[in-house]
Order: C-alpha cells, then sequence, then structure tokens
C-alpha cells in the first residue's frame, strides 16, 4: 500500500505529523497498520524506554514532564505516551496527563501522546508497545511510558519498557499493601513523590523493608513478565549481582530529586547492559509480541468459522434449549481448523 | 474478536488560549463529549497558540475545540490555523470556535478556516452531532 509507505517514509524524514497518524492507525487497528509497525521494525531498538505507573494522584505526569525538561537540557529528544482510562460505558474518555507537560509546552522535540483503553485493555499494550516502537524508529532518545497502575494490564503495558518505575505517595499505608499485590514484582526502581510531605520517610522505610523481604524469597526478575518456565530456562547466565530497587525521593513538583532519578535510570541501563538482562527482556518481549499477534489471528479465525457455522447465537440457543453444552460446541467448531492444521 | 476490526475513536481537544479565565463552558463541553464516546484531551487554562497546535499536531486530533470569551479571537484563531498548517495539520481537522463571537466576527473566523461557530446558549446535542457528522476521517 502506497498511502503506508508514503507515511512510513514521512515518519523516518521526521515529520511530527507522520508521527501522530502512524500512531492513531495503531490505535484504530486501521487495516494496514500491521504493515506499518512492521516496516518500522528494522528501525527500533535505539531509545530507552522508560515505564512509570503508580496509583492516581502520585505525581506521574508532573514528574514526567519534569524528566522531559531535563532529558532536553541534555540535548535529547523525548517522546511520552500517556494512557488513561476510558468509560466502560461509553468508550469516551478525557485524557487529562497532557495538562502537566507545563515545562515542555511549544516544544515539538517533546512528542507527547494520549492514549485511551478504548474497552479493550488486552489490546493496549500491543498498541502501547507499537506506539513506542513508532517514536523510538522516529529517532527518539528517550520515550517514557505513563500509566495508571492499578492490575494485571498495567503491568503488561509497562512490560513494553526497559526500566519500569513505580511512583508511591507518601503516608500512604494502603498503597504499600496495594504494592504487595504484584506492583512491587514488577519495579525496577520505585520513587517515593512528593518526599516533602509528613510520611514520606515512612513509606521510604517500609518500601526499604519490602525490598529485603523481596529479594529472600523472590529475584527480582522471576515472573517479570508472565512468561512460562521454559522461557525462564532460555536465561543467559549472569555474573553481576541481582538488582536491587533502590529508592529515589522527588518532589516532582519543584524537580527536586529528578537528577537522582536520571543517574538511577542510567545505573539500571548499565545493569541491563552488563548482566545480559537486557537481551533477556527484549527477547522475551519479542516472543510474548509473537505470541499474541498468533493468539489475535487464531481468535479472528475462530471468530470466521463462528459466522460461518451460523454465528454464536445459534449455539447459545442450542445450549439454553439444553440440547449441548459450551464444550461440545467448542469442539464441533474447532473441528475444521484442527483438521486444517493437522492434514499439513 | 479479530484484530482486523478497527476500532476508532473521535479525538477532540478542547483548548483554552490567551488570558481568558472562563473554563466553564470548555469544561461541559469537555464533560459532554466523553459521555458522547469521544476522547477528549483538555488543554487547561491561559495556553499560547503554539502549544494548542503542538497538541492538535501530536495528538492527531480529528476536532479542535476552541473556546474564547476574552474578544481576542482574531488574533488567537488565525495564529493557530498558521500552525496548523505549517505542520501539515489544518487540511483534516475539524477546527470549531465556541464563546462569545459578535456576529460580523463569524465570518471572518469562517473564512479562515473554522467550520463553525458556537455561541451561549447552543444545546449540547446541536454540538455533539455537528462532530458526529464532520468530523474528519483519519
Amino acid at each position: 500500500m502506497s498511502e503506508s509507505a508514503g507515511l512510513l517514509d514521512d515518519l523516518l524524514a521526521g515529520k511530527h505529523r507522520a508521527l501522530a497518524r502512524v500512531i492513531t492507525k495503531i490505535e484504530n487497528r486501521d487495516p494496514g497498520y500491521r504493515e506499518l509497525v512492521s516496516g518500522l521494525y528494522e528501525h527500533t531498538g535505539n531509545a530507552e524506554v522508560i515505564g512509570i505507573t503508580g496509583s492516581p494522584g502520585a505525581g506521574k505526569s508532573t514528574l514526567v514532564d519534569k524528566l522531559a525538561e531535563h532529558y532536553r537540557e541534555q540535548g535529547e529528544t523525548v517522546g511520552v505516551v500517556a494512557i488513561d482510562p476510558s468509560s466502560p460505558y461509553t468508550g469516551g474518555a478525557v485524557l487529562g496527563d497532557r495538562i502537566r507537560m507545563a515545562s515542555n509546552v511549544g516544544d515539538m522535540d517533546v512528542f507527547f501522546r494520549s492514549m485511551s483503553a478504548r474497552g479493550n485493555l488486552g489490546g493496549l499494550s500491543t498498541a502501547t508497545a507499537d506506539a513506542v516502537k513508532a517514536m523510538d524508529a522516529f529517532g527518539k532518545d528517550k520515550v517514557i511510558i505513563e500509566t495508571v497502575g492499578a492490575g494485571q494490564n498495567e503491568i503488561d503495558i509497562v512490560g513494553a519498557a526497559d526500566t519500569v518505575t513505580v511512583l508511591v505517595p507518601p503516608g500512604a499505608g494502603d498503597n504499600v499493601q496495594m504494592l504487595k499485590a504484584g506492583i512491587l514484582e514488577i519495579a525496577d526502581i520505585f520513587v517515593v513523590n512528593k518526599a516533602d510531605m509528613d510520611g514520606a520517610d515512612r513509606t521510604v522505610q517500609e518500601l526499604t523493608e519490602m525490598v529485603h523481604l523481596g529479594q529472600g524469597s523472590t529475584t527480582v526478575d522471576a515472573g517479570h513478565h508472565g512468561f512460562d518456565e521454559v522461557e525462564m530456562d532460555l536465561d543467559m547466565p549472569t555474573d553481576t549481582d541481582p538488582w536491587k530497587p533502590p529508592i529515589v525521593e522527588t518532589v516532582a513538583t519543584d524537580g527536586e530529586g529528578v537528577v537522582d532519578l536520571v543517574e538511577t535510570f542510567t545505573e539500571h541501563r548499565t545493569f541491563l547492559e552488563a548482566s545480559g538482562e537486557l537481551t533477556r527482556r527484549r527477547r522475551q518481549r519479542v516472543a510474548e509480541e509473537i505470541r499474541t499477534l498468533l493468539r489475535d489471528d487464531a481468535a479472528g479465525l475462530v471468530e470466521d468459522e463462528l459466522d460461518d457455522q451460523g454465528g454464536v447465537g445459534t449455539f447459545v440457543d442450542g445450549v439454553m434449549a439444553g440440547d449441548t453444552d459450551p464444550y461440545t460446541i467448542a469442539d464441533d467448531v474447532m473441528g475444521p481448523i484442527r483438521d486444517c492444521i493437522e492434514d499439513q | 474478536m479479530s484484530t482486523d476490526q478497527s476500532q476508532r475513536s473521535i479525538r477532540c481537544l478542547v483548548a483554552k488560549v490567551g488570558l481568558d479565565g472562563h473554563d466553564r463552558g470548555a469544561h461541559v463541553i469537555a464533560r459532554a463529549f466523553r459521555d458522547a464516546g469521544f476522547e477528549v484531551i483538555y488543554s487547561g487554562l491561559h495556553k499560547a497558540p503554539d502549544e494548542i497546535v503542538q497538541a492538535a499536531v501530536q495528538e492527531d486530533v480529528n476536532v479542535l475545540g476552541i473556546s474564547i470569551l476574552s474578544g481576542a479571537h482574531n488574533t488567537l484563531v488565525p495564529k493557530i490555523v498558521e500552525g496548523l498548517k505549517e505542520y501539515d495539520a489544518f487540511d483534516d481537522t475539524l477546527i470549531l470556535v465556541g464563546g462569545v463571537i459578535p456576529d460580523d466576527d463569524k465570518a471572518e473566523l469562517k473564512e479562515l478556516g473554522v467550520a463553525e461557530v458556537f455561541g451561549p446558549g447552543t444545546p449540547m446535542e446541536e454540538t455533539v452531532e455537528y462532530v458526529r457528522e464532520n468530523a474528519p476521517e483519519r
């Protein structure tokens, strides 16, 4: 398709509008978006990808703004993908993260893009990862993914990042409790933002204890992105000590601690490269990407087959009438597909 | 669920430009757009035309709604239009203006490329419907 090719050329030539449009196509899952992303692939791998997650109001957007400002002062270009929830009822959304980007207004070399879940959380992690690729191919030095951290989907989303940062507001015992449930394992770095507030010391202390406890029972990477054990066995031997998530204190509103945080990012980067962890994570990511695409494709085939056989409604009627059951139906519908594969 | 299914959504930037602190209208519109199923990006108050252009280009919005109650529309809107042209974003962005705009100025704004001007008292449904019908395809 010539439109895709033209768009890709424009993006690689550094046209902002083309980058914006490519991300739209990725979000919309327009016909041809796959061709685009596949064309992007060979130009990716140069950006440092940082994920930032945390509870609402933790200060993520403000911190992202200050980070972007810092990187710009170093002469580096920045891309930001900010994800907000959408209404499950109307699909509508107010994407408010952009408001906090006050330090980089009018600077086109900070490319900020808001994305919403569009009622399809499963696909969002793929769309996010693809948007990151677009920014990477465009030539951004740093790409930041920002998302509200609440559950598995957010964990999948930040899974597209090389370094995952979890923001914790101070004085929030409950938040720390929440962290135990899963976000703890994904954090490469903890940030206690609003460190000038009461209770910040205590939160730092609680996190420190938790990190120590965590070290005993599991390694930092165990189940990092939910991969199966076979994948884990492919681990390259690491000759460095395992990474212990550091805890950085920041006051994002006035930029305090941002330099420390950037230094910590660099340390983590060095660790990733020296230990072979970066390659391992990227391999895992590619493996997961292949699996996701195949799952989606297979699901599409199944859906087509379902339509060919009369649509899901007819089968539901059968079950409701007591003539059959979902398991038998699944077997029947899969039959022709299974036959096809076994014939080969 | 096939990945062939595209998932389009109308994206709108609701923008406040210049020295104008009256944002109730912008908030109400942002809310109504959200409830209509659109994705809304709100600019926040006191933005410069450059910032609005940057946001409209990067977010690739179908619709740019500019709310102005300060009377400075004849200065601010042309700057935004210029900026959009500079980034090849003018042709496929629906530009709307809301607020207090004298009739004489409406024609001039439309001449510039503003698709429609919605004054005080416009029913919300009318604006939403207009966006649904006229938002450019992506």
